[in-house]
């Protein structure tokens, strides 16, 4: 029974994850022409249907799928091939910590809506995004080709430069909320600061937020920070893919993207938590209440936990139709001269308010 | 001392702490996303009618409106009686910098018309629209007045407009 249960939040998880990455694939299309005052691909049409172009990640797929898939001669076959796969499984496992809502009671049971806990869940996130940068190198090694090459040499230095800030900048949160657990630190948010305004991680700690969002979308490899792919100047790792492997690739990247959205709703926006809704209902800190029904608790929340995900998706499209890209030595700056020294200004501050207010 | 053309605007302190820059940024992108969302769905609610959402014009079904004078395709004009207005005097074939333009005469039946175009071919893959031929022409026979400006075809062939296709050419409807 466990083990289905499993299974089912599995099935459950991954079918959101893709669901959400080839939606953003037509939303990418659709804000950034909004965003620039057009109208967006609506051209795939089936019987005359063109749904606001949502037809057109169905064409993508069709494409992606019937198009040669090419590996150059100087390549290596194995390597890659196994480049696509590692970089779109390490998206998606990186999911499993998150947790969707509250656990929930049914027929006697516990079940966690989230597909693992353990422990040290913030640390498995950041392990698993760390091995990301395999599909990133050897995709660039693999295709045998100079500009490849070089641009999984920008990935690698990017995503080690970004990953430590990254680490460094949740350490505070960490320490606000005493656990590593994405489960529990969601849990903890519930509570109220001063009081009146939610204990969010964004209200205790705004910088930890910042550096942890710019890292975030260079995690993801995209602008300001697509340094490794800059498609149509610089060139990038996965110039020499082709059909279907290129198709997970860029897919992996929209997975990434959802996964970034759900870890910082976790992290800094009260995970599944709605201000002030407790397990009874709504309890202001006026004094007014609403009761309400447990059922309608728990839908709120896992509605408010998936509002956040896709107002984040929403927004890291948002930066990204908006700012230039960072040149090489601008990027290695801002990663090692600011982002790092600041977390590491942020843990200290972050410690010593601890040490003198208490948690 | 020579002064530096391009001048540079040195960034202040807050400027290059990026963030409210960033921030700009965004409320200006975000600004256009919501409006442009808003107007779509007022254009598709049929609140909103005259203003749109995009600046986009969805080529094949919406066409840019083409002024008067715009030099499209070419057209041949008839007499009242039907017959080609041209005198076939070789005006254009002579103007023409494309060497388009290939006329063959014949003496007309009409006692007071000289000669009249029995062939009369303008190959448009070589024409390049100057309208020079319209201007020379001394009976405004030819005009470049159809409003044709879509012209495609598989075949080479296909580009070479005969006499008949050119009398049959019809002025558009009502430029701009
Ligand atoms: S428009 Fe110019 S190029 Fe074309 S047929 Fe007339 S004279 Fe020749
Ligand atoms: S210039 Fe006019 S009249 Fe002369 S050949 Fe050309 S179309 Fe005919």
């Amino acid at each position: 029974m466990t083990v289905l249960i499993l299974l089912a939040k599995i099935f459950i998880m991954i079918g959101f994850l893709m669901t959400m990455a080839v939606l953003l694939t037509w939303v990418e299309r659709k804000q950034s022409a909004l965003m620039q005052d057009r109208i967006g691909a609506n051209r795939a049409d089936i019987f005359g249907f063109r749904m606001l172009g949502l037809f057109h990640p169905l064409a993508d797929a069709i494409k992606l799928l019937t198009k040669e898939d090419f590996i150059p001669p100087s390549g290596d076959r194995f390597l890659h091939t196994l480049a696509p796969w590692i970089a779109f499984t390490t998206a998606l496992a990186a999911f499993a910590v998150i947790p969707f809502g509250p656990p929930v009671h049914l027929f006697g049971r516990e079940i966690t809506l989230q597909v693992a806990d353990p422990p040290i869940g913030i640390l498995f996130v950041f392990v698993i995004t760390g091995l990301s940068i395999y599909g990133v190198v050897l995709a660039g090694w693999a295709s045998g080709n100079r500009y490849g090459l070089l641009g999984a040499l920008r990935g690698a230095a990017q995503t080690i430069s970004y990953e430590v800030s990254m680490g460094l900048s949740v350490i505070g949160l960490l320490m606000v909320f005493g656990s590593l657990s994405p489960a529990a630190i969601s849990e903890a948010q519930g509570g109220l600061l001063f009081g009146v305004f939610p204990r969010w991680g964004i209200l205790v700690q705004p910088i930890g937020f910042l550096i942890f969002f710019t890292a975030a979308i260079a995690e993801t490899k995209r602008i300001p920070f697509d340094l490794p792919e800059g498609e149509s100047e610089i060139i990038g790792f996965f110039v020499e893919y082709s059909g279907m492997k290129f198709g997970m690739m860029w897919l992996g990247e929209f997975v990434e993207i959802v996964v970034m959205s759900g870890l910082i709703a976790v992290l800094f926006f009260g995970g599944w938590q709605v201000p002030y809704l407790t397990p009874a209902g709504f309890l202001f800190p006026g004094g007014g209440s609403i009761a309400l029904p447990e059922g309608i608790v728990l839908g709120l929340q896992i509605g408010a936990f998936l509002g956040k995900v896709v107002f984040f998706c929403w927004f890291q499209m948002l930066v990204r139709w908006t700012l230039p890209r960072f040149r090489y030595d601008q990027l290695m700056r801002l990663g090692w001269k600011v982002l790092l020294p600041l977390s590491l200004l942020n843990i200290l501050v972050t410690g010593m308010v601890l040490l003198t207010w208490g948690a | 001392m020579k002064k530096d053309r391009i001048s540079q605007k040195r960034l202040n302190f807050p400027e290059r702490l990026y963030l409210a820059e960033i921030l700009r940024g965004l409320w200006i992108t975000g600004k256009h996303f919501f409006r442009n969302f808003l107007m779509h769905i007022g254009r598709a609610l049929g609140v909103v009618k005259k203003r749109r959402g995009a600046v986009t014009i969805q080529y094949p079904e919406e066409c840019r409106p083409i002024p008067a004078g715009y030099r499209a395709r070419h057209r041949l004009l008839r007499r009242e009686d039907g017959s080609p207005k041209c005198v076939a005097c070789m005006m254009c074939p002579t103007i023409c910098p494309a060497n388009c333009i290939h006329i063959r005469a014949a003496e007309s039946p009409d006692p007071t018309i000289e000669k009249y175009p029995v062939e009369f071919r303008i190959n448009l893959d070589r024409c390049v629209m100057c309208g020079f031929c319209v201007e020379a022409c001394p009976v405004d026979a030819i005009r470049m007045d159809t409003g044709v400006v879509e012209m495609s075809a598989s075949d080479r062939e296909e580009f070479v407009t005969v006499l008949d296709f050119l009398l049959d050419s019809k002025p558009a409807k009502n430029p701009v």
